[in-house]
């Protein structure tokens, strides 16, 4: 009987701190740990005996990789307790910045932090070396993200000019005309990226997930929809927490998620691309045929294909709403305090975030519950790295240990999110 | 420490304002600007510091360190003659701070044309606004000497740059 033990303790290139171990015994699969120790930061219980309104920028500091996430989805949830409907207006100006968080995020993971590992490259450092026209491409986009959370949002990070109910100043409408040429420029280079990105040798691997996203019939969903799944889930946003059950495990101080069965899930761009793959528009769809994709992808080493259909598709869509951007007027929408109950769901770069609270009459947050992408994703985290583990048994214990790290990165985890991530450790007992 | 006296016409500090020690760079950008000095705080994303290099042909940023050497010690480092020393600057979670800035600035051709980067050794990087005395100590005593080397058109007195910079021990 032989045992070996793989230990990754520090995983590189994810957001936050995290570690893997995998003890194998005779070829079996005796312990395998997907370990959170980014310790808990409490938000819930921090917001707790606050105003409802400071729910959005308390929250926004989750997370400085998708901070409008967090501002979205809690706006949405203080507002539909306060009764509160926002104008056409004020949504797609909502809908634009997160264009430009999706843009920021998903080209700072595709080409900066997961193409290493296609281009066998150890770290992020090499890589404009080695690809200098490739990380030249992926900053000018990485800026152009960056440039529509400052002309909306106030600042790149933690925007300043969001709150509940719109937003503080409504930008002017010349200071959304200029971003037109650059948004034009950035859907040709995120589809020519996917192209180029599909021309990686992607290891040979596949799974039947469930994949669970918001869905929305009229359009590739980013702020609002139903939650939907391949197998059949459709709810509302307010029955999350009864299809959706969070549980502690020992070895990490995240949260993991399942369904109300007991299986894991998977949330992100695999997920959204898979159930609302018709609502792409046609521009999107044949860069995804172009570079191989069907409609539904099962290997969860191309999700860095889809994420960057995904930067495509938010250029066109930014490009779309800064062409008929109408300045929402008010820019606000204002509603007195009163007791109630509220949800938000917002597809995050990493997949769905939904937030709920309950107010007193005062607009005091009685109780907040906040569920993030990464916690969503970490059961499905665990099977996949058992998948790829006993399918990748013939590596050594360093090309297992990349292999493993590689197929985290899949998710482009946020780890300092779902502690509210990798050490990898293989055992071969 | 060596002293080669760099001019530069833009200085960046770079940190976390709420992360005690790691506020150094932005302390200093603060104090800076009050000064009339072209100076601004960067919060430390590689990817977005590559771009700050084509805002001056000449440009020194502070950062703290983290070696293992006394608090306040200090270096200064020729970023244009060599790469930054490993394991001695903070990184970002994602591994994109100062030294995958200037590496990937120097492999796509856009590194300024001098850059300077002072780093000044931290204790301290828990949660909280004000910088470990021996650092502030450190920092004060700079202030003068990045001030006598500031070459650029100074700007009249500006606004605190960028977020809210950490503040000196009582």
């Amino acid at each position: 009987m032989t045992e070996r033990t793989i230990r990754l303790d520090l995983l590189a290139r994810v957001e936050g701190e995290g570690a893997l171990y995998v003890k194998l015994r005779s070829d079996e699969i005796e312990t395998l740990e997907f370990r959170i120790f980014e310790p808990p930061r409490f938000f819930e219980a921090l917001l707790r005996g606050r105003p409802a309104t400071d729910a959005p920028d308390i929250t926004s500091r989750i997370c400085g990789i998708c901070p409008v996430a967090y501002v979205m989805s809690a706006s949405q949830a203080v507002e539909q307790a306060l009764g509160i409907a926002i104008s056409a207006e004020i949504r797609a100006l909502r809908r634009l910045i997160y264009c430009g968080e999706w843009i920021q995020s998903h080209v700072l993971h595709a080409a900066m932090l997961h193409a290493p590992d296609f281009l066998g490259l150890p770290d992020a450092m090499e890589i404009a070396r080695a690809e200098p026209d490739l990380v030249r491409t992926a900053l000018r986009l990485k800026k152009l993200g960056n440039t529509l959370m400052e002309v909306i949002g106030g600042r790149a990070v933690h925007p300043v000019n969001t709150r509940v109910g719109g937003f503080h100043r409504a930008p002017d409408a010349d200071r959304i005309a200029e971003l037109v040429p650059e948004l034009e420029w950035g859907a040709g280079a995120a589809r020519d990226m996917a192209l180029a990105f599909s021309r990686f040798a992607f290891p040979d691997d596949e799974a039947d997930y469930t994949f669970v996203s918001l869905v929305n019939p009229d359009e590739y969903p980013i702020l609002e929809g139903r939650i939907g799944s391949n197998r059949g889930l459709d709810i509302g946003i307010e029955a999350f927490s009864g299809a959706i059950r969070e549980s502690q495990v020992a070895h990490s101080n995240a949260l993991h998620a399942h369904l109300a069965d007991g299986a894991p899930y998977m949330v992100g761009p695999l997920a959204r691309y898979a159930n609302n793959h018709d609502r792409l528009p046609e521009a999107c769809r044949r860069t995804a045929r172009e570079a191989g994709l069907g409609p539904v992808e099962r290997n969860p080493f191309k999700s860095i294909l889809v994420r960057m259909i995904e930067v495509q598709f938010a250029c066109l869509e930014a490009l779309r709403l800064a062409q008929s951007y109408v300045a929402p007027s008010p820019a606000c929408i204002e509603a007195p305090p009163r007791a109630g109950e509220g949800f938000g769901c917002t597809e995050a770069p990493r997949g769905i975030c939904h937030h709920g609270y309950v107010l007193d009459e005062d607009g005091t947050i009685v109780s907040a519950r906040i569920v993030p992408p990464t916690s969503q994703n970490q059961p499905q985290i665990e099977a996949d790295l058992a998948r790829v583990v006993l399918s990748s048994l013939d590596l050594d214990d360093d090309a297992l240990r990349q292999r493993c790290e590689q197929a985290i990165r899949n998710y482009d985890p946020c780890i300092s999110c779902a502690t509210h991530f990798l050490k990898l450790t293989v055992d071969r007992a | 420490m060596p002293d080669p006296r760099p001019a530069f016409s833009l200085f960046i500090g770079v940190g976390h304002p709420f992360r005690r020690d790691d506020a150094v760079g932005p302390w200093l950008a603060e104090r800076l600007a009050q000064a009339g000095c072209r100076a601004l705080a960067h919060t430390g994303d590689g990817a977005d510091l590559v771009g700050c290099f084509g805002m001056a042909t000449d440009i020194l940023i502070a950062d703290t360190t983290q070696s293992g050497a006394p608090p306040g010690h200090i270096r200064l480092i020729d970023a244009r003659a060599a790469p930054l020393p490993d394991r001695t600057f903070r990184n970002s979670t994602h591994e994109l701070g100062l030294a995958f800035a200037i590496e990937t600035a120097r492999a796509l051709g856009l590194l300024p044309r001098s850059l300077w980067v002072l780093g000044i050794e931290g204790q301290d990087f828990g949660f909280g606004e004000t910088l470990s005395p021996a650092v502030a100590r450190a920092a004060e005593a700079r202030v003068d000497w990045l001030l006598e080397r500031h070459d650029g058109p100074a700007r009249g007195r500006q606004p605190p740059p960028g977020p809210r910079a950490g503040k000196a021990a009582p």
